[in-house]
């Protein structure tokens, strides 16, 4: 299966940020997405994962496919990392967190409350999260920030056995993650001209 | 849905969830009121549905802003809109703990403190069944108002603005279903309209709410 957009346009409150992107990954494959700051890297992703609808163009699959991890964590201060997990595991119809533990090495961590985590441990468990959802494709945005070098090797081999288990990822990044072939996209050139100027509320209601 | 549900009540129990602020402001209430009023009896009885009524509405609407907001920060939110749950499922389940952790204890704790109000004991079961009946309603608005102001910091007061004349009819029916009560008269009638409200609130309103997430989200 591929993965593909056909001259996406996507919006950002307002205004349309991206136009006219056109990319295809192929299970077991990565793409890179480059440029600069506010270049309209999370919007993609967020197009992507169904959060915001796109304003033309097509995808050829659906968000269902898609696992996304933001720049916020999202975990709760009160809950355990297992109990983190489980929910997670819950949520996306899984009951085996163990690989998820594994992969990030958060076993020693598992009766911790996240309160108590440093930001690069909070980090791995938030993107252990991705191996629950058992999704092919992963759209993740920073996704090493706050990781140390040995966590950062640890979330590269995290996403080469999801390339070599049939999976795609698509991921925003700064650093070299050592994905030997891994596709690099610039962003930069999508950068829109035009924004709009009607209310995308009205726009669903009406359309 | 089970699994949501489990998670936010354990984050309501555990330290800074804020279970049981509504009720302490409930008990808080009902306590000072004999206070401030003085202590004619038969004037506590007249005002005791009113005040009971109003003090749920009131312990309700504190907890509202709550619902999304802290998952809207955290980013939890996000994630849980690309979960496979749907929204109006995600929706559902925030009102239903909402309820459990506000409605609920307010419905069981209503009865001792109409009691201290000086309460007719005629009214008590017009009183508790009515606010069992009528809690949902509150809590499935509130947690509509909560998805419209999800973006927005420190939108309480927005909330209590938009949600407060949806509360109106419940509020009537709730405190005349007493007073008809205390008074020795039929309460069917303004308990089966406000279940009424409550099934409809139930029935409808989720997917509103779903749809106000998905506007802020984006």
């Amino acid at each position: 299966m591929e993965f593909s957009a056909q001259n996406l346009a996507c919006r950002r409150g307002d205004a349309v940020v991206l136009s006219e992107v056109t990319f295809a990954v192929s299970q077991g494959e990565a793409l890179i997405l480059r440029g600069p700051n506010g270049s309209g890297k999370t919007t993609l992703l967020r197009c992507l994962a169904g959060l915001t609808p796109a304003v033309s163009g097509s995808l050829s699959f659906s968000p269902d496919d898609v696992a996304y991890a933001a720049h916020a964590d999202g975990l709760k201060a009160q809950l355990t990392v297992a109990e983190t997990l489980r929910f997670w595991a819950q949520v996306f119809g899984t009951r085996r967190i163990e690989a998820a533990l594994d992969a990030f090495d958060l076993r020693g961590l598992m009766e911790r409350r996240t309160q108590t985590l440093s930001a690069g441990q909070k980090r791995r468990l938030s993107l252990a999260r991705l191996i629950l959802t058992g999704r092919t494709l992963w759209a993740l945005d920073e996704p090493t920030v706050s990781l140390d070098t040995s966590a950062v090797a640890q979330f590269a081999a995290a996403v080469r056995t999801h390339l070599a288990g049939g999976g795609a990822a698509i991921i925003a990044t700064h650093i070299d993650l050592g994905l030997r072939d891994a596709a690099t996209l610039d962003i930069g050139q999508f950068r829109a001209t035009q924004s709009v100027a009607h209310d995308p509320f009205l726009d669903e209601a009406l359309s | 849905m089970i699994a949501l549900l489990r998670r936010d009540l354990a984050l309501a129990i555990r330290a800074g969830g804020g279970f049981g602020l509504g009720l302490a402001f409930f008990l808080i209430l009902c306590i000072l009121v004999p206070f401030g009023v003085g202590p004619d009896s038969g004037t506590l009885a007249k005002i005791a549905p009113g005040i009971l009524w109003v003090g749920a509405l009131l312990a309700c609407l504190l907890s509202l802003d709550r619902i999304f907001q802290l998952d809207f920060e955290d980013g939890t939110l996000d994630l849980l809109a690309t979960a496979p749950l749907p929204l109006e499922a995600v929706a559902t389940t925030k009102a239903l703990a909402h309820w459990i952790t506000t409605g609920l204890p307010l419905t069981l704790a209503a009865a001792p403190l109409g009691q201290l109000l000086n309460l007719p004991a005629a009214a008590m079961p017009a009183l508790v069944l009515g606010l069992a009946l009528g809690t949902p309603a509150l809590s499935v608005i509130g947690t509509f108002g909560a998805a419209l102001t999800v973006g927005l910091k420190r939108g309480g007061l927005l909330i209590s603005l938009l949600v407060l004349p949806l509360y109106m009819p419940t509020l009537l029916f709730g405190a005349d279903a007493a007073r008809r009560g205390a008074e020795g008269l039929e309460t069917t009638t303004p308990l089966l309209l406000m279940t009424g409200i409550s099934a409809a609130s139930l029935a409808l309103l989720p997917f509103a709410t779903a749809a106000a997430l998905r506007m802020n989200l984006r």
